[in-house]
């Protein structure tokens, strides 16, 4: 997992509500037994006309935005269908953050799982960023997580609250997964009196 | 005294590992999950490129559901040659690893969340996780189900264990009766209305109350299982007799003296009374109507004699323009009659509707009617095995009598992964779960409703009261 430190580039603006992981990443994507490709699969009924050129109304098809590193959410971003696809497609188009007030609960994992930052912000932060990225005041941010800042550019920042967990994980760019491994005597311990305890469960 | 819990605070506790820190995280331990071919690979990729074995294969159940073709004769080698190398690769890591397939010519195939309650496979207490956002549905037998993401699975099969943080409680109550031609589907599309698509978003929902418990199990599942269209990431429902009874003698379920002590233990699975939720609400059941929605989240429904909503009646502008892409992508004009919207397909099907009580209520609409002219409709049992109880209980000849196509299992039109795909412009009643944007099929216009409402749907060609057509 590639580790996040502090990172800038452009930020754009995706401020509806309910964007759910099937527009993020549409069922015809969803067909692979690896990772490879999904890039060209995120947000493709949007991004693409349907002749296959790209959309050039797009938010992230227009130059101001081409190329954003972080997007500014509306609320319940990633909502729906727990396809990890939609976050490995982000990725690979090179999205890094998201920021917004809330997300659909399997997505906010899944970017957890993949180093991607999600960054949930209050409501009344999250409309004057939202207004000022859309406006085209905001171009450009840094987040800086070991701080838990962004910072906005002319003096302007927020600061932010994550889990430590959350955010070591994030810094470190651990393998999960080899770290639960070191647990596995207490997992076993476990396992072994649940299993004693409820005999159908085993 | 212990401090007074709510079920879910006792199944988190119950499976509780170690704390991981301050923050709420746990190292939760999982009982069963259940995987398929879709969510799964990258999964097992990620075992054998790190040289890990699967920590315990028995407490793994593999369904094949979501790519597979379901033409009415099955077939192995699938008409949809996409779907081939993840149902190869599955049918591989099972084998590699040891794990129980239901491939699709297995007569117990099916649909995961209906599939795994019919086996047994799902008891009370549990907590389970499967690689799909519905697995929600196993609260309605009192078990603790989450969807979780690919990565997620890799964690699971390699430890059988997640890092989970605590979720808020919400209390929903429902109290009274439901009317006649109302249904549980109506119901919980009226939670997820009535709370918002992110109502729940953080929380774990408990349903309960004299209309919760006077539902089938059948009719629970169906409100667990589209409580996650609420954000909810866990929904259920303290087991009773109705559960015992449902589950005795299922082909996993355990039995002897096992059972009787399982059953004892499951006796103890319900909230304290002086327990305390973050959230509560209370529906009065005598309110919810048959609902449809009009957009493009499951939250935008209304009362099926209800109109298309104007977005002038928003104040704010970003949830004005929110209903104006909706109505815009729906193709509809706000103060439309939702009755009498003329439909092209009609679709029953789904984890959430497909079970054999489902297809039931659709019979006694459809029984001695035809589907109406310029309406391809569609039946897909949410598992082999509704399918055959069904062909016995003499609704598959209702169904192909009526003009209806009597297919076999899978996810199908759900979410058009197969080859069940709609083509831009086409409008359909589907008694799935999500009405997003190209979810059946890019341009394709999905109006959510229960099974009985989309079987009225079928007959009439148009968007209509279900109690209109049996009271006829």
């Amino acid at each position: 997992m590639k580790a996040f430190g502090i990172e800038s580039g452009k930020i754009a603006p995706m401020l509806a509500a309910n964007i759910d992981t099937d527009v993020i990443m549409p069922k015809q994507f969803l067909k692979g037994i690896d990772r490879k490709g999904l890039g060209k699969g995120v947000f493709f009924d949007q991004r693409f006309l349907p002749n296959g050129d790209l959309n050039p109304e797009f938010v992230l098809n227009r130059p101001q935005w081409n190329g954003a590193k972080f997007l500014a959410v509306g609320p319940n971003f990633g909502c729906g269908s727990s396809r990890e696809h939609a976050v490995w497609g982000l990725k690979q188009i090179g999205i890094r953050a998201v920021l917004g007030t809330s997300f659909g609960g399997i997505f906010f994992d899944n970017c957890q799982r993949n180093g991607l930052l999600v960054l949930e912000l209050e409501s009344s932060l999250m409309l004057q960023l939202g207004e000022g990225v859309s406006s085209g005041r905001i171009k450009e941010i840094e987040i800086d997580l070991p701080s838990q800042k962004i910072n906005l550019g002319e003096g302007e920042g927020i600061d932010f609250d994550i889990d430590s967990i959350r955010k070591e994980s994030l810094i470190q760019g651990l393998d999960v997964i080899g770290g639960t491994m070191k647990l596995m005597d207490s997992i076993q311990k476990f396992e072994r009196r649940h299993l004693m305890e409820n005999p159908w469960l085993a | 005294m212990q401090t007074p819990r709510t079920l879910y605070d006792k199944l988190i506790d119950s499976h509780t590992v170690c704390e991981l820190d301050g923050d709420g995280h746990v190292l939760l331990y999982v009982d069963r999950q259940v995987i398929n071919e879709y969510t799964s690979p990258q999964a097992f990729s990620g075992l054998r490129e790190a040289g890990r074995a699967l920590r315990r294969p028995e407490s793994c159940l593999a369904v094949v559901d979501h790519v597979n073709s379901t033409e009415a004769i099955r077939v192995e080698v699938q008409p949809d040659e996409g779907g081939a190398p993840q149902v190869n690769y599955f049918s591989k890591n099972c084998a590699d690893f040891g794990i129980e397939l239901f491939d699709i010519l297995d007569s117990r195939q099916g649909i995961e969340h209906v599939v795994a309650p019919e086996q047994g496979f799902i008891l009370p207490g549990m907590v389970v996780a499967a690689g799909d956002s519905h697995t929600t549905t196993y609260g309605a037998l009192g078990a603790f189900g989450f969807g979780i993401g690919t990565s997620e699975i890799e964690h699971l099969l390699a430890t059988q264990t997640l890092i989970y943080k605590k979720l808020k409680k919400m209390h929903v109550i429902v109290n009274r009766q439901l009317g006649v031609g109302v249904t549980s589907k109506d119901l919980i599309m009226s939670v997820v209305r009535e709370i918002g698509a992110s109502g729940a978003t953080g929380y774990a929902i408990e349903f309960s109350g004299a209309t919760i418990d006077a539902l089938s199990v059948e009719a629970r599942m169906t409100v667990c299982n589209m409580a996650v269209e609420a954000g909810a990431r866990g929904a259920f429902i303290a087991p009773d007799e109705k559960v015992y009874a449902y589950l005795n003698n299922r082909p996993k379920a355990p039995g002897g003296d096992c059972w009787e002590a399982a059953v004892k233990s499951w006796t103890y699975l319900k909230t304290d009374e002086a327990a305390v939720f973050d959230r509560e609400v209370i529906i009065d059941a005598t309110t919810v109507q048959p609902l449809v929605t009009w957009g493009t989240s499951p939250d935008q429904a209304v009362a099926i004699d209800g109109k298309v909503p104007s977005p002038e009646a928003q104040t704010d502008p970003l949830k004005r323009k929110d209903i104006e892409q909706a109505l815009s992508y729906m193709g509809l004009e706000p103060g439309t009659d939702m009755a009498g919207i003329a439909i092209t397909h009609a679709f029953i099907g789904s984890c959430t509707n497909a079970r054999i009580e489902d297809l039931r209520e659709v019979a006694a609409v459809v029984k001695d009617r035809k589907v109406a002219d310029g309406v391809r409709a569609m039946i897909v049992p949410g598992s082999s095995e509704v399918r055959v109880q069904a062909q016995l209980e003499g609704l598959a000849d209702i169904f192909v009598d009526a003009g209806f196509e009597w297919r076999q299992s899978g996810c199908s039109m759900c979410l058009a992964m197969n080859d069940d795909v709609l083509s831009p412009g086409d409008r359909c009643a589907s008694s799935t779960n999500r009405n997003f944007e190209g979810r059946q099929g890019a341009g394709v216009r999905t109006h959510l409703m229960s099974p009985a409402m989309v079987a009225a749907a079928a007959i009439n060609g148009r968007l209509c009261d279900v109690r209109e057509i049996t009271e006829q």
